[in-house]
């Protein structure tokens, strides 16, 4: 790798991918070929950058310059010009929507500014489809520190002194989940890899897979060292084909190796891993419904306890972690535990990705230390609001997580800072919301999911989420009462409470925290029957300021109901009756006519 | 035994290492209520997936209200069973529940013994909030020849797919679907009749609405009964006479074979007959089938398989032809008493009183739905009529009597007419577990060596383990016997079969758990196995006070063979009293 003068490192990322950068990878090495500069220029097809809405992109080293929505026939001038002459394409360059500046390296992105990269130190550097490269970056020698000079407690002790909290959603201590594994003692034992990412808009996981699949599998091996296992499992949506091909590309190159399979390293160690893979199901990142989908059951969940340190996959003990959670160790065993800790805030330690999506200019992976400010992320690394629009709220945890507001702001970010908030970390999803949007239709598009998402075995998730639902669709057709609104809080509640397994427990939060925080907004769909974002169709009209018409007679002509009359030249009337509220007609005044009240 | 010890509503109570809290507060005489939970303790048979929420509590330290059915108890614990807390999550998780059940009780058959129904009423709900714009789930009605699925009802309680899966390993029903259309079907939602459904009813003996519910038949019994040209005879299982006065308010294990006699006579059957006869029939065929096979065997006659097994039980013989075709030489190719009943009835009977086989209608009660799928197999029918016309269960028997006003309590003993009617303790032991292995056993026993036996109880074979074997002596012979209720239990017996490990020489096989007397007809048990205790002692008792009992001494079975059958394994005796049995093993099919 270090034979060549220039890196051309182009993001292979699900989302890159599916913009052709798979074609401009071929275009770059035609290019190359055709210049004879095959021997110089390498083309490293990278894991994800984080910058996703900016993709395809392509960083060149040395001089760190990003490119962004490289287009498969760019790849003509970044060799003609970049790459021969070392002269920018500056039509490739990226434009900041705020400062309108031209920036020409990752560092420069705003983006960029306050990460730390632990979890994804490798995605966007390293070609995960070569373990070489891997291993120049440290791979495994994490794996051989720990295999030759430690016993499984020391292990285990490192992992719960550098803090480390599981990054699946729920903060459970993971050096405590693999003391209790290490404590029960059984003839056979399994580590696995829950990357059965469900939260829409969070990918943190897949880019991880993606960009750096050897990361995991070093930290699984770890595992089962430290708890006496010799069998991973990786439980991963079928849905991510390009994270499962790397995956079997990084475990037969492990294997071939000698780094996993039998007598790791010559130590004496074995561990091998496979990949058992989930049909989509949201509940299935719940532990035991994943262990119980693994098993060919039904996946849903059971009672815990049994835990399934004590009684997991084939009711031997088993340790879940999550797929960021493993991506975390090797750093940990390497720069050791005091190091870990000095990253984040008191109780919550290290980094934590976010997908941030929603109203954001810099939409994308972070990956930040714990106890970063919500405005830190929201202002500084997510670019601010698009379109200058007012922030309204910030929902994390996905979508059974809550909504934070502007007094939220200053909050650091961490396990506990979330639960106080009536929010959770969930698996780090972080969805911006402006001032056009409707809470209530918020709270009601999250449940949507939840709705569908819900295994059906326990009675208030599979019936209670379903009446939350209709009661916030009754409220946004105008049809609710301030009754109800009690009424969403009480079910919410006991929903809650009485819920199986965390789905459940947590699906009524964006009702909860919606409720808390923007109250008005629910009052004013049940007492005036007013939408105040202007989302709820139910609750609008469009209506013709006379003193504005001119009689142009195109919104009428426009109007695919009928629903507006006038003469011509004259002012003109929309029936609320027959509108259909398409907007339409307010699309085509050019006289600022037509409002919605 | 480890103990702990914990409070519960500011109770302490001691309890062993792993009990729930709803065990524990039971022991406090603090009832939790309960809907989808259910224990048939001596049965081994659990139902536990903490999915209603009914039960739930608070446990001091804990975020969430934990389910009792499901949380074991640990020590310190601190419980509270009813706070306004626990009080109003339950209402509401009712709430939600009833929002999404149909409100059809007026016309539901489980009306007034619905597990549901009761709850709702023990937590007083008076109006469902949000009903109106509550929308509901339902799905396509299912009817098979014994069962009728109505998944509207269904509250996901899982106590069927547990006994179909787990107690059973039928593996017919499980949950499909998933969030708010969840629900238990066969796979891909097919119809019973396409899956691996044995009808042995037992889904349908613990569910706890009306999801799950008998084919009624007595809408076809009471047209017959009323049509002057036909003549209307009816037998009755030996299950049935300790079950049925559970319907009528007696205590379990009271016996009312006379009241029932009287009670079907004013139901206006002509004959009232007894299918404990036609146990004896089966078991002058099955024994001289046991010993055929066992004399050969001995004799070294290759072709002679051993151990046979019985074949009376009709979900029993589905399980074999689902699950063991290869096996299907080895059952007793005698058939069930039902059956024999009625070949006999529509041959030697219809003779003896001149009517014609299409003008005599017979009707059988039976602690069994499968019985309804048996009398409608091809094979048991000439020219499209069929030898027992229709089946009705016990509850439907006992509805039947209250739509015609008698007072069961109130009623005469009864005699059951002749020739039909007559029958042996033998006969009557059929009803339960262990019963016709031990009917077999008192015949053979006295066929094969020639002497009376020394004690006709055999209280080596009886009991309520799911799996049992006995030596019996045949003087100076050794006889393996086994014994399996419970067709999970009937599998592993049968895996030892087909492997040849199995050192049995006879096996008698009953679909349900406890035999007939548990029977997925039968009324139901809530989950109570001292019921099915209480009727098993009945039917005991009902044998000891018969002045014969073994078959093979039965006046009328002697003059049977004289007259008709000639003897038993005679060649009329194959042609109307043996069957075949035929590979069901299930192809993927997807019908809708």
């Amino acid at each position: 790798m270090a034979k060549q003068k220039i890196q051309i490192i182009v993001c292979g990322g699900t989302s890159c991918n599916g913009n052709q950068s798979e074609l401009l990878i071929d275009n770059l090495r035609l290019e190359l070929e055709a210049n004879a500069l095959e021997n110089d220029v390498r083309v490293i097809k990278s894991g994800c950058f984080g910058l996703c809405n900016l993709g395809p992109i392509v960083k060149i080293i040395p001089g760190d310059t990003i490119y962004t929505h490289v287009k498969p026939d760019d790849a003509r001038d970044i060799v003609s010009e970049h790459v021969m002459k070392g002269r920018k394409v500056e039509r490739l360059l990226f434009t900041d929507p705020v400062t309108k500046k031209v920036l020409a390296t990752e560092r420069e992105l705003s983006s960029h500014k306050k990460q730390i990269r632990i979890v994804l130190r490798n995605c966007g550097i390293i070609d995960p489809e070569n373990i070489d490269e891997a291993i120049a970056y440290n791979a495994y020698e994490a794996l051989g520190k720990v295999l030759t000079e430690m016993k499984p407690p020391e292990v285990i002790k490192i992992v719960k002194d550098s803090g480390l909290r599981g990054r699946g959603g729920g903060g459970f201590p993971t050096g405590l989940k693999w003391e209790i594994a290490y404590k029960n003692k059984s003839d056979e034992k399994y580590v696995v890899c829950n990357a059965d990412e469900g939260d829409p808009g969070a990918f943190m996981d897949r880019s991880v897979l993606e960009g750096d699949p050897h990361a995991v599998l070093e930290a699984m091996a770890i595992c089962g060292y430290s708890i006496e296992s010799h069998k991973g499992l990786i439980y991963i949506r079928a849905e991510y084909p390009l994270a499962v091909s790397r995956l079997k590309t990084a475990i037969q190159q492990a294997r071939e190796y000698g780094l996993l399979g039998k007598n790791i390293m010559g130590t004496g160690f074995d561990f091998d891993i496979e990949i058992r893979y989930g049909a989509g199901a949201f509940v299935c990142g719940e532990e035991t419904a994943l262990i119980h989908s693994m098993e060919g059951l039904r996946g849903e969940p059971t009672v815990k306890p049994p835990f399934p340190a004590e009684s997991g996959f084939r009711g031997k003990p088993t340790n879940v972690n999550n797929v960021e959670t493993f991506a975390c160790l090797s750093p940990i065993i390497l720069k050791g535990a005091e190091w870990f800790a000095s990253i984040g805030s008191i109780k919550s330690k290290g980094t934590k990705v976010f997908a941030l999506a929603g109203k954001i200019n810099n939409v994308g992976l972070i990956e930040v230390p714990m106890g970063t400010t919500l405005r830190e992320v929201i202002f500084e690394i997510g670019g601010g609001i698009r379109y200058g629009k007012k922030f309204k709220a910030a929902q994390t945890g996905g979508p059974s997580g809550g909504c934070l507001t502007e007094k939220h702001l200053e909050t650091p970010i961490d396990f506990d800072n979330l639960i106080a908030a009536g929010s959770m970390m969930g698996s780090g999803g972080l969805i911006v919301m402006d001032e056009d949007d409707c809470m209530v239709s918020v709270a009601k598009f999250f449940l949507d999911f939840t709705v569908e998402e819900s295994c059906g075995k326990c009675a208030p998730c599979r019936i209670g989420n379903k009446r939350l639902h209709e009661l916030l669709e009754h409220i946004t057709k105008g049809k609710g009462t301030l009754a109800d609104l009690d009424r969403l809080k009480n079910m919410s509640l006991v929903i809650k409470d009485t819920s199986l397994c965390g789905l459940g427990q947590s699906s009524p939060n964006p009702v909860l925290s919606t409720l808390e925080n923007f109250r008005e907004e629910y009052e004013a769909h049940v007492t005036i029957k007013k939408c105040p974002a202007g989302k709820c169709k139910d609750l609008m009209e469009y209506f013709i300021i006379s003193a504005n018409c001119v009689g142009c007679t195109a919104c009428a002509r426009v109007c695919p109901v009928g629903a507006i009359t006038g003469e011509r030249k004259e002012p003109h009337v929309i029936n609320p009756n027959i509108c259909i509220k398409c907007g339409s007609c307010m699309e085509k005044c050019k006289f600022d006519a037509i409002i919605i009240q | 035994m480890e103990t702990l010890k914990l409070t519960i509503d500011n109770k302490q109570v001691e309890v062993p290492k792993g009990t729930t809290i709803n065990k524990a507060a039971k022991q406090l005489g603090i009832e939790i209520p309960t809907l989808c939970y259910m224990e048939l303790h001596d049965l081994n048979i659990e139902n536990n997936p903490a999915g209603c929420r009914i039960c739930v509590v608070e446990v001091e330290k804990r975020r969430n209200l934990a389910p009792s059915c499901a949380t074991r108890c640990e020590e310190g614990m601190v419980v509270k069973t009813h706070t306004t807390r626990v009080l109003n999550a339950r209402r509401t998780v009712m709430e939600f529940i009833l929002s999404d059940h149909p409100k059809d009780c007026l016309i539901c058959a489980k009306s007034g013994n619905c597990d549901l129904q009761a709850m709702a009423h023990q937590l007083g709900i008076r109006e469902i909030p949000g009903q109106e714009i509550a929308a509901m789930s339902t799905y396509k009605k299912d009817t098979s020849p014994s069962i009728i699925r109505n998944q509207d009802k269904c509250i996901l309680c899982r106590r069927c797919e547990m006994m179909c899966n787990t107690v059973q390993t039928v593996g017919a029903l499980s949950a499909v679907n998933r969030g708010f259309m969840a629900t238990v079907a066969p796979a891909f939602e097919q119809n019973l009749e396409y899956s691996t459904c044995t009808y042995c009813g037992q889904c349908v003996a613990v569910c706890p609405t009306g999801a799950l519910t008998e084919v009624d038949n007595t809408p076809d019994v009471l047209r017959a009964l009323a049509d002057p040209t036909k003549t209307v005879i009816v037998q009755t299982a030996p299950a049935v006479r300790a079950a049925l006065g559970e319907l009528f308010g007696m205590e379990p294990g009271t016996l009312v074979t006379g009241k029932m006699v009287t009670a079907l006579r004013a139901l206006g059957f002509d004959y009232v007959f007894d299918t404990d006869f036609a146990a004896d029939l089966t078991i002058m065929e099955e024994g001289t089938e046991l010993l055929d096979r066992l004399t050969r065997h001995l004799k070294g006659d290759k072709t002679a398989r051993l151990p046979i097994l019985t074949s009376c039980c009709p979900g029993w013989v589905n399980f074999f032809e689902e699950y063991f075709p290869d096996l299907k030489d080895v059952p007793s190719t005698s058939k069930s008493p039902q059956q024999m009943f009625g070949a006999i009835a529509k041959t030697y009977f219809a003779d003896k009183i001149k009517v014609n086989r299409k003008d005599l209608v017979v009707v059988s009660i039976m602690p069994c739905l499968a019985k309804k799928y048996e009398c409608q197999r091809e094979e048991f029918s000439l020219d499209g009529n069929r030898d027992v016309d229709f089946s009705i269960s016990t509850r439907e028997l006992a509805a039947f009597i209250k739509q015609a006003n008698i007072d069961l309590n109130n009623l005469e003993e009864g005699e059951f007419d002749a020739p039909l009617g007559e029958s042996t303790g033998a006969g009557v032991i059929f009803g339960t577990t262990g019963g016709v292995i031990e009917a077999a056993v008192r015949t053979a026993y006295e066929v094969h060596t020639g002497k009376k036996l020394p004690k006709v109880d055999f209280n080596e074979l009886r009991g309520l383990e799911g799996v049992r074997s006995a030596t019996i002596d045949f003087d100076g012979l050794p006889i393996n016997i086994g014994i399996a209720h419970g067709l999970g239990n009937a599998r592993k017996l049968l895996n030892d079969v087909r492997s040849g490990k199995s050192k049995f020489h006879a096996i008698e096989v009953m679909a349900c758990p406890g035999g007939c007397i548990g029977g997925g007809g039968q009324p139901l048990h809530h989950g109570n196995s001292e019921i099915i205790k209480a009727r098993a002692a009945a039917i005991y008792a009902e044998d000891k006070k018969k002045p014969l009992r073994k078959s093979h001494e039965n006046p009328f079975i002697i003059k049977l063979y004289e007259e008709f059958l000639g003897k038993p394994n005679s060649e009329k005796a194959h042609h109307l009293l043996h069957t075949k049995y035929f590979d069901k093993k299930k192809k993927i099919i997807v019908k809708q």
